[in-house]
């Protein structure tokens, strides 16, 4: 039988409800549900790895990697990306000591540095498309701009979220809710980091190897 | 500058008058029947004043309660309109022999048997299911809602979003021709350049976001929201396949919306994902949506098990028989049904040892399958039990869909499957199984949960009227399908050639009128009840002698579910309390953190549908200001900051003491 039921033979009266119960604190779950966001997330991402992984060879006659990636111009995008992260990072390091200037400091500092990778992006984006290799011209270019514009989508919502943000903590200060949204703001900033390793290497770096 | 014909392509991009369907004298007489009920439901709601009302304390209720029978009443409606294509494609099967063409043309035809799949997927049995534990999960686990109040609102609205997209297509424009799933390259733009794809697409885009929001909800919920005590193998068994079905809603749906985004790519943009030339791939489209779409299918039928586990013990009296046994099998369906989505397509053409593997994973599924089946047998076995409605239709399910899955392995051989595959005897066998398991399902669960929502028993006559319509249906309408697949007659044909097939798609017909009487009687069960309420009142918040926890509170249950926080020693939980001699609390109520309601759910799904109309009609401008402000909207939410209440104490008090005092009435 199971443990409650050996207290209740030991004499104690069971217990079926709290009398005395403490207020949960709000958002208690928050961390958890991001958590889960992001992985369904990220499962969009492995559906689009995979698409590349197939018809990422599928020149049909056109361009390959290693004619079209410039990866000097990939190196300076990915240490924007690098950077911003680490920068994020120090935004939260402010946050904990309560420093609500060098917060906001350092969020401008992390979307200046996401800016900065998009421009590259947009250019790099821009560049292809001007040569002819438009998304339109092979199954593996079409792969390769919906992978990579769809982690700069991400970016792009991120920076309107960190934005947003920055309003928010100026307005209402470090309050729980805001530390709340920051947090999870440092989660999905951090994880395009990650997805965006996977496309450096998976994309970029095995793609003009081969 | 612009002359009025580019004026108007840029307004209404290819939406012109051609696109309402007047030459269909169906569609023009379903839509005055609509048109009509609808101007007459929406006058009688101004007329009695309801509009606040409904505003208020539905529309943005943030209650898991009410959303879960907003949901189910979703689920039901779309029903209606699922079954009426169902029937009308066996009345044009029963009729299209000896060189008649039936009734309908082909255009009209292929839209039809499109919707019906899209439809009783996506928004019956979706939606039911997603109803039911919305309602229910929350109350066996001793919450007092979800964790996600918000977001289980905006989910439901995103779900009725992509639900009013697709009814839109019945009377503007068109649906998609391709069959529920859309495979290209029929789908892409060369070969389906209309809207009816379009339709589709976004349609499911929009109900998929609020679908896999709700997965994210409901696990959080059950992951951190129990009450103590409640250990993980303490939870009710429809808890853990909720449970289950959320995790495989969050596994899986994404990979749907990436799939259709790529779709949409092509269709849209030009590029060349599954498009047969210039490196396109269109088998990669199918591996992709049944990576979803087998999973899928155990979306729907495990909260279904559950709900019969739940019924089986309650109406045998009786624990459930292996507990243990039935949480693990459900575990392992949950992961196996993630190894088996090649099955649907071995004549691809991937090689023998590929098939092999994908056709022994399927074989393997059935076998936690028929250990939940015995389960169910030995609660049963030695149960004193009572043969009410629920427990009927659990009865049903287990005869019929062991058939089901008997011929579901009998397809799982992959060289059976050669000769099988895109016949009758697959739409058998698949209605087998949704209609057995999960509709059947969701009767029993809605006989069984209906007087916890609202506190009256469903009519018994009338529910045995629908049982034996559904069942007696069931046969009739599919064994004739699996002796046409046999004799190789392919799915989604319009007219036939051999007369001698005629007799059966007659007597499919006549089970599909079976169905009808299943359908109407429900309906007219429905009304009976609500007429009959006082007759049927359950004051005891307990009807069926219940096991579990959500039979420990009143009926309906008040909006804080529980006054105080209940703590759990057993599997059953309730049973536990009952037996050992639990006293309901009747003072030191404390005042309840609630979250407050919100409209900010139904504004931005009603954007969704805008934005959808823009996509579809190639209205650029439209969709970009509706996004803009979907954007806008969320934002503009995010600084809201006071997002809850407290029901003050004297107010619980007010509702426990009329409960103290109703259940002393029925004492």
């Amino acid at each position: 039988m199971t443990a409650a039921t050996h207290a209740a033979t030991a004499g104690e009266p069971p217990v079926f409800y709290l009398k005395d119960e403490h207020a949960h604190p709000e958002g208690a779950s928050t961390m958890l549900g991001f958590w889960i966001y992001l992985m369904s997330d990220c499962l969009m991402f492995a559906v689009l790895f995979a698409i590349y992984g197939v018809l990422g060879g599928s020149y049909a006659a056109g361009p390959a990697p290693k004619d079209l990636f410039d990866l000097d111009l990939v190196a300076l995008n990915t240490a924007m990306l690098l950077l911003s992260s680490i920068t994020y990072g120090f935004a939260m390091l402010a946050m904990v000591k309560d420093n609500v200037r060098a917060t906001l400091a350092w969020l401008a500092v992390t979307g200046l540095f996401g800016l900065a990778f998009l421009g590259i992006e947009l250019y790099e984006f821009a560049h292809l498309i001007h040569i002819g290799a438009t998304p339109q011209r092979s199954a593996f270019l079409s792969s390769f701009f919906t992978l990579v514009g769809t982690h700069g989508l991400h970016v792009t919502f991120g920076i309107v979220w960190l934005v947003t943000l920055m309003v928010q903590v100026g307005r209402f200060g470090l309050i729980a809710a805001n530390r709340r949204r920051l947090m999870c703001l440092s989660m999905f900033w951090h994880f395009l980091d990650v997805i965006w390793i996977g496309v450096f290497t998976f994309v970029y770096l095995l793609g003009v190897l081969r | 500058m612009f002359n009025t014909s580019s004026l108007t392509s840029f307004v209404f991009g290819r939406l012109t008058w051609e696109a309402i369907p007047l030459h269909e004298p169906i569609l023009v007489g379903t839509f005055a029947v609509v048109a009509l009920g609808g101007v007459a439901l929406l006058a009688a709601v101004t007329y009695f004043r309801l509009w606040g009302y409904l505003w208020r304390e539905w529309f943005t209720t943030v209650d898991h309660k009410r959303i879960g029978i907003m949901y189910m009443i979703l689920g039901i409606v779309m029903l209606l309109r699922g079954f009426s294509d169902a029937i009308m494609m066996r009345l044009q099967q029963a009729m299209a022999f000896n060189g008649s063409e039936g009734y309908l043309n082909a255009h009209h035809y292929d839209q039809i048997f499109t919707a019906h799949g899209v439809i009783m997927i996506f928004f019956v049995a979706m939606p039911l299911v997603t109803g039911l534990m919305n309602y229910i999960v929350p109350l066996q686990i001793g919450a007092r809602d979800v964790s996600f109040p918000f977001l289980n609102n905006f989910s439901f609205w995103m779900t009725t979003a992509g639900a009013i997209i697709l009814m839109m297509s019945l009377f503007v424009g068109e649906f998609a021709r391709t069959g529920w799933l859309a495979y290209p390259p029929l789908s892409g733009a060369e070969h389906s350049p209309g809207v009816g794809m379009d339709y589709y697409i976004w349609s499911l885009q929009v109900a998929g976001v609020g679908t896999t929001l709700s997965g994210i909800n409901l696990i959080v919920t059950i992951v951190k929201m129990r009450c103590p005590g409640m250990t993980m193998m303490k939870m009710p068994v429809f808890t853990w396949t909720s449970l289950c079905t959320n995790v495989l809603i969050v596994a899986t749906f994404p990979i749907l919306t990436a799939t259709l985004v790529l779709l949409t790519l092509d269709r849209y943009v030009g590029t060349n994902f599954f498009t047969s030339d210039l490196g396109g791939n269109p088998m990669m489209y199918v591996n992709l949506i049944w990576i979803w779409g087998h999973p899928e299918v155990y979306i729907l039928v495990l909260p279904a098990f559950g709900i019969y586990s739940e019924i089986a013990a309650t109406f045998s009296g009786k624990r459930l028989f292996g507990y243990t046994s039935m949480v693990y099998a459900t575990v392992c369906i949950t992961i196996l049904s993630y190894l088996v989505w090649l099955h649907h397509f071995f004549t691809m053409g991937s090689g023998a040892s590929v098939n092999s593997f994908f056709g022994i994973t399927t074989m393997i599924i059935s076998i936690p399958t028929g250990a939940k089946i015995f389960n169910w047998l030995f609660t049963m076995y030695r149960g004193r039990i009572r043969f009410e409605l629920p427990m009927m239709w659990t009865v049903a399910f287990m005869l019929v869909f062991v058939i089901g899955g008997m011929t579901g392995v009998l397809l799982a051989v992959p060289p059976a499957d050669f000769v099988l595959h895109n016949s009758l005897f697959l739409v058998a066998h698949f209605h087998n199984t949704i209609i057995g398991g999960v509709v059947y399902g969701l009767f029993a669960g809605m006989a069984y949960w209906f007087p916890k929502a609202f506190g009256f028993r469903l009519d018994p006559f009338w529910g045995k009227v629908s049982f034996w319509g559904w069942v007696l249906g069931f046969f009739f309408a599919f064994m004739p399908l699996y002796v046409l697949g046999l004799m190789g007659v392919t799915r989604r044909l319009r007219v036939f050639d051999d007369p001698s097939l005629q007799i059966w798609f007659i007597i499919a017909g006549f089970g599909a009128f079976l169905i009808l009487i299943g359908i109407v009687a429900f309906i007219i069960q429905i009304a009976v009840s609500i007429l009959r309420r006082d007759q049927l009142r359950d004051t005891t918040g307990d009807p069926w002698d219940g096991r579990t926890l959500e039979w420990a509170t009143s009926s309906p249950p008040p909006d804080y579910n529980f006054a105080f926080t209940p703590v759990v020693h057993d599997n059953d939980a309730w049973w536990d309390m009952k037996k050992r001699g639990y006293t309901r609390p009747l003072e030191g109520f404390r005042p309840i953190h609630m979250p407050a309601n919100t409209g900010t759910g139904v504004v931005i799904a009603g954007l969704s549908v805008v934005m959808s109309v823009g996509l579809i009609w190639y209205m650029w401008w439209l969709a970009l200001l509706a996004f803009i402000a979907m954007i806008a909207v969320a934002i503009a939410h995010t600084f809201n900051y006071h997002r809850d209440f407290h029901i003050p104490a004297d107010e619980v008090m007010r509702a426990e003491d009329a409960r103290t005092k109703l259940l002393a009435g029925s004492a």
